[in-house]
């Protein structure tokens, strides 16, 4: 009880209050979230972050509270964590060598930090890094996992250079067809498998996919993988590897846990692009790869009162892997009839698109607010989340119930 | 693989006190198997990870969780205390 009061007291102190409106307690408790997640959960300060929503303390796994996005940039120091293995070192830019062989390379290369800023072109992207698991603590039923509610994502501008830049410098073998990343992470224990991930060659290569070195203009920090991570556009923050120290051009397909049997979804069910090397006959899955489209309300709480007849303008934020938001719609009838919402700023292809809906509930009551997004490839959100056994790219669209007064 | 050795023993620095402080208040509920999970479990991964994983849990998924920590994480949990444990995560932390 005491963790929960120290949330609850936190918590109040970050609420974002709209036109008029005062807030009961009652939405930290008031999400599908398993009871053991909401007890367990608090709010506290990493080094270096302001207080995040702790989730589990080992390996570190913290999420953002969503006041947070109510800008279009998450800060640093609120931007989530998130780490598979419990030991994380602290490498110093100096320390810090990339090694760059494998199978796929004549001749392998090591580079110091100030090889990789200096002897490549910089290059800047916007865009979501999002857990792959953002909001499994919403599925129906729950599954095993860390039990994420809405806050396992953030976006950020990246600043580094183009992995094609630094693969073409030694030339890849035409045989390659993964490209495999390891972190300097390592397990507690020896037999647990490391954290590695590939990438298909294709997204390798795309001029979007960077090496980066800074995050939002400043070095990027420790706990969300500085010196150098990776960032992959478009696609799930699994593949984003935090403290990259080696990558490798693969002329057979990765054999990782961390690949099979992890991060695999169903392969129809979801509109991402298919991994197809990492595809196995007899195995009807393939790998979590593109992100869903997906939108947040972030200044509105369930069970939130609001003074009759007043205008309250709903914000929020929309994305996808790239295709770029095409329309916000807002449903106060629980999702019959749809209102278009009104886009904010571009901020490029990969970044959170904010939105704004004015809202009017004119009688006294329970009022419920529905958000969905819609991109450029014509994919929307579904009423409720597409079971599978992780809890992977929850979209259902997010429904708010607000008390009119 | 030479260089993680060298960088586990950087760990002491790269996780600051503040964490892993807190990770000792937790307290689990009492019961038979606390001892075995508190013995094992806590090696890889603090015991939140135990109470946010709850009450969903059947004692089948329990054990393939506690399977999976063994057989595919390399938890080296002796099968006397791997039925303990079971027992207790369903029973504390499951639903029947």
């Amino acid at each position: 009880m005491l963790t929960r009061r120290k949330f609850l007291k936190g918590a109040a102190d970050l609420l974002l209050v709209g036109a008029g409106a005062s807030l009961v307690p009652r939405w930290v408790a008031a999400t599908e979230l398993p009871a053991g997640t909401i007890a367990a959960s608090l709010l506290e300060s990493l080094p270096g972050k302001r207080p995040l929503i702790k989730r589990t303390y080992r390996p570190i796994n913290y999420e953002t509270p969503i006041e947070y996005f109510s800008s279009v940039i998450t800060p640093n120091d609120a931007f989530f964590v998130r780490w598979h293995l419990s030991q994380i070192p602290e490498i110093e830019d100096r320390a810090w060598r990339l090694d760059i062989g494998g199978e796929g390379v004549r001749q392998g290369m090591t580079l110091t930090l100030d090889q990789l800023k200096y002897e490549f072109e910089a290059a800047e992207i916007t865009a979501v890094c999002q857990c792959a698991g953002n909001r499994r603590g919403l599925s129906n039923p729950h599954v095993p996992g860390v039990q994420w509610e809405k806050g396992a994502m953030g976006n950020a501008v990246w600043k580094g250079v183009r992995l094609k830049d630094v693969l073409a410098r030694i030339g890849l073998d035409a045989k390659t067809v993964e490209i495999e990343f390891n972190g300097a992470d390592t397990p507690a224990y020896e037999k647990t498998p490391d954290f590695v991930k590939s990438l298909p060659l294709d997204k390798a290569l795309h001029e979007d996919t960077l090496i980066a070195y800074e995050m939002n203009g400043a070095p990027l920090p420790h706990l969300n993988g500085g010196p150098v991570r990776m960032v992959v556009p478009g696609w799930a923050a699994t593949y984003w590897v935090k403290k990259v120290v080696s990558i490798a051009a693969l002329t057979r397909p990765a054999k990782s846990f961390w690949m099979s049997p992890a991060y695999r979804i169903p392969r129809d069910m979801f509109p991402g692009v298919r991994f197809t090397s990492q595809e196995k006959e007899g195995d009807a899955t393939t790998p979590v790869t593109e992100l869903v489209v997906n939108t947040l309300i972030v200044n509105l709480k369930d069970g939130q009162k609001l003074a009759r007849g007043e205008t309250v303008t709903a914000q929020g934020i929309a994305w996808d892997s790239g295709n770029g938001i095409a329309r916000v719609e807002v449903s106060q009838d629980g999702g019959r009839q749809w209102q278009l919402a009104q886009l904010g700023t571009d901020h490029g292809r990969y970044s959170f698109r904010q939105w704004t809906f004015a809202w009017k509930p004119e009688a006294a009551g329970t009022h419920s607010l529905s958000v969905r997004a819609t991109n450029n490839a014509g994919h929307t959100q579904p009423l409720e989340p597409q079971f599978n056994p992780a809890g992977y790219h929850n979209n259902a669209v997010q429904r708010i119930t607000v008390e009119v007064v | 693989m030479t260089k993680k050795t060298v960088w586990m023993g950087l760990l002491a620095v790269a996780v600051s006190g503040t964490a892993w402080a807190e990770e000792d208040q937790i307290e689990l509920k009492p019961g038979i198997g606390r001892e075995q999970v508190m013995a094992n479990c806590v090696m890889c991964h603090s015991l939140d990870m135990i109470q946010i994983n709850s009450p969903f849990m059947k004692k089948e998924k329990w054990a393939a969780t506690v399977n999976k920590m063994r057989n595919v994480m390399g938890a080296p949990i002796s099968d006397e205390d791997a039925v303990l444990i079971v027992d207790y995560l369903t029973r504390q932390y499951g639903v029947d």
